[in-house]
């Protein structure tokens, strides 16, 4: 079990996702942001857990699931400052991430709809004979969507090396899981009934979740089809934004803090210091070299030039103006 | 002497030179390697290239087209093909927000969407509201699609091939009326550039801009025309988006006179771009107000005796150019020379698809 670097992945996203949170304030990162404080521990341990050649793509909550597929931090950061050096170069925002030199094909806006595109990679790297795989994150409202079953079916049938990854929040903006699904509804066990293996794990665990990534990840590449994994974890700030919102009704403020003390970063950090993993001081060594870096790609962003209006209409078809 | 091969033949021939062409490319779609060979278009396709590369899908619209989007963004140019146009509106999420955007929203740092997308749009035997739209202005609309309509089969053939050859997502849309129509086709993997429409007839009088089907009957009533010493300039689009706006606008700045028929309602259609665009850019050459020639602004019904007027012929476009001539024109002996019935594309159909 890679410990430490769990520890220093989750440390790092959740660095990343509130010093986003406490400058958006200053108005220059001017696109919507879906922060995912709080759900580090999927993003941390499924990123380790893939190959840099593998393939992932994921919805609009997707900065830790693009950091954590080795995405680079300073395009990301640029991207959403809408900058000329942002990796999809200002035209898609925070909602529109990509990397393709680690296999992060793509980040969209619409529920699911990410899920049938990640499908099709399964299916053309099936084709290619080749030992990648492809992920898909996605949340606890995709499940309510038509393609999530469309593609789920057509992976069972033709056995296809996708991983399906879903971390239930239990909440779709400002809708809980009580008027989108039947009580009772356990949504990996509905998806086991389409015919595909499935399995789940706490999604405040890092270790839980690399160890049945692991297992699945292992039997999809040895050709036993897709499998379908359900995290369960929480956000703690508001859908969009940089605020907390459990005074506006529709949570709680008890139930947010329930799930802090569940905090998987802080939790974990007292779970290692307590096997004598490291030390405190290991700790602060960590959030210095994440500060530095954190901090290091913030400038970049800033000091990146927004790009020229002239480019606005570039690249609507392929064989567009490509970059240097 | 000229080859003649039928629509579907040449598109057949398309497809299976594209497949030749790319050892990797896809084509699958409901009943893509069925019985009947979706009207003969994909005749010999599973034989020649096998069941990995040539199948039949499940009933997901939406999925299947974000499937295929994503074999592409992974370099497996694929060709989906779906039997009625109005299916397919159930992927149209796919197809617009991922497939249109792919390029443009990752600021060209992405892969490339190869796809082509053939939609068939069905008319005539009862097809009715949900059976036969004809959507392409939708498509059209829509930043980072290409939109074909191709009305002959060489065109058929060549549009094809350069659409799996593009690196941008194509809809292809094909009306069944046009599956039995024969033409000279060259052989070998000859293209036509997406976006150049074709002068099918070079005349002086009036413009005439049609597409797909449309193109068929307005070539009828330009050689009746002519018969009656009308010089029409036929011009089949070919290519809905990008449009050939040179070759439009300059016919109409040489004849002054133009009529747009569309496969399809006025409200914002192809005919109304193209009669507006004729408008701002050539006021001062236009010598009669331009006019459209569509589907009236109802579902297309089902019943053969509602259906008689719904769709324009021959003679209707006839009498449309006279009113833009300001002589009458009768065009009836054309009416009368068919010798089947109105919702049927000639006596070879004996429905019911």
């Amino acid at each position: 079990m890679p410990r430490r670097d769990l520890l220093f992945r989750m440390r790092r996203l959740r660095a990343v996702e509130e010093t986003i949170a406490a400058r958006y304030a200053e108005g220059r990162m001017r696109c919507p942001v879906h922060l995912s404080t709080g759900q580090e521990a999927v993003s941390a341990a499924v990123g380790l857990v893939l190959r840099p050649t593998d393939l992932a793509v994921s919805g609009h909550r997707a900065h830790t699931h693009y950091l954590g597929k080795g995405g680079s931090l300073t395009r990301m950061l640029a991207e959403i400052y809408g900058k000329a050096t942002g990796c999809s170069r200002g035209k898609g925002g925070s909602m529109h991430l990509i990397d393709e030199t680690v296999g992060f094909k793509g980040s969209t806006a619409i529920v699911g709809g990410t899920v049938p595109i990640g499908t099709g990679l399964a299916l053309s790297i099936k084709r290619r004979g080749s030992d990648q795989i492809a992920c898909v994150f996605l949340g606890d409202a995709v499940v309510e969507e038509g393609v999530f079953f469309e593609s789920v079916n057509f992976a069972a049938i033709h056995r296809l090396p996708v991983l399906y990854v879903c971390e239930n929040n239990l909440y779709s903006v400002y809708s809980s899981l009580a008027v989108r699904q039947p009580a009772g509804r356990v949504i990996h066990e509905m998806v086991a009934g389409l015919g595909i293996r499935t399995g789940t794990a706490d999604g405040n665990d890092p270790e839980a979740v690399f160890a049945s990534c692991v297992e699945h990840v292992r039997a999809i590449r040895s050709g036993g089809g897709p499998s379908f994994l359900e995290y369960k974890t929480y956000r703690w700030r508001e859908h969009c934004g940089p605020n907390f919102d459990n005074d506006i009704g529709y949570r709680t403020e008890s139930e947010y803090l329930a799930w802090k003390e569940r905090d998987p970063v802080a939790t974990y950090a007292r779970r290692l210091l307590h096997d004598h993993e490291l030390t405190e001081d290991d700790i602060e060594a960590m959030d210095r070299e994440i500060a530095a870096e954190v901090q290091e790609a913030f400038v970049f962003a800033e000091a990146s030039p927004f790009p020229s209006v002239e480019t606005a209409g570039d690249d609507v078809y392929a064989g567009g103006v490509k970059p240097a | 002497m000229k080859r003649i091969l039928t629509y579907a033949e040449a598109i057949n021939e398309g497809i299976t030179i594209a497949m030749q062409r790319e050892p990797g490319m896809l084509c699958f779609g409901l009943g893509m390697d069925d019985p009947k060979r979706i009207f003969g278009t994909t005749v010999g396709l599973v034989e020649e290239f096998g069941r990995e590369r040539v199948f039949d899908i499940p009933t997901s619209e939406a999925g299947m087209t974000g499937i295929a989007i994503g074999a592409a963004l992974d370099g497996t140019p694929c060709l989906m093909t779906h039997q009625r146009l109005d299916f397919f509106i159930l992927a149209l999420d796919q197809l617009v927000n991922n497939a249109a955007k792919w390029q443009y929203m990752f600021g060209g740092q992405s892969a490339s969407v190869r796809l082509v997308i053939r939609l068939i749009l069905g008319r005539g035997w009862g097809q009715g509201p949900t059976h036969s739209q004809s959507l392409q202005s939708w498509f059209a609309h829509i930043p980072g699609l290409k939109v074909v309509m191709p009305a002959f089969p060489a065109d058929a053939k060549g549009l094809v091939l350069s659409g799996i050859a593009d690196g941008s997502p194509v809809v292809c849309l094909e009306h069944r009326w046009l599956h039995n129509v024969q033409g000279p086709v060259p052989e070998g993997d000859v293209r036509v550039a997406i976006g150049t429409a074709a002068v099918v007839s070079p005349g002086t009088d009036v413009t005439i801009v049609a597409m797909s089907y449309m193109t068929i009957e307005a070539h009828h009533a330009a050689q009746f025309l002519r018969a009656a010493g009308i010089s029409v300039e036929l011009i089949d689009l070919r290519s809905i988006r990008p449009l050939d706006w040179g070759t439009v606008l300059g016919s109409v700045r040489k004849t002054g006179r133009l009529l747009a028929v569309d496969t399809s309602h006025a409200m914002c259609s192809v005919a109304s771009e193209i009669v507006a665009t004729a408008a701002c850019e050539c006021f001062a050459e236009l010598k009669s107000a331009p006019m459209r020639l569509t589907l009236p602004d109802h579902p297309s019904p089902t019943s053969p005796a509602l259906a008689e007027k719904f769709y324009p012929r021959a003679e209707d476009i006839v009498a449309a150019v006279g009113r833009l001539l300001d002589v009458r024109l009768d065009g009836s002996p054309l009416a009368a020379a068919r010798r089947w019935p109105h919702d049927v594309p000639g006596d070879w159909f004996k429905g019911p698809f």
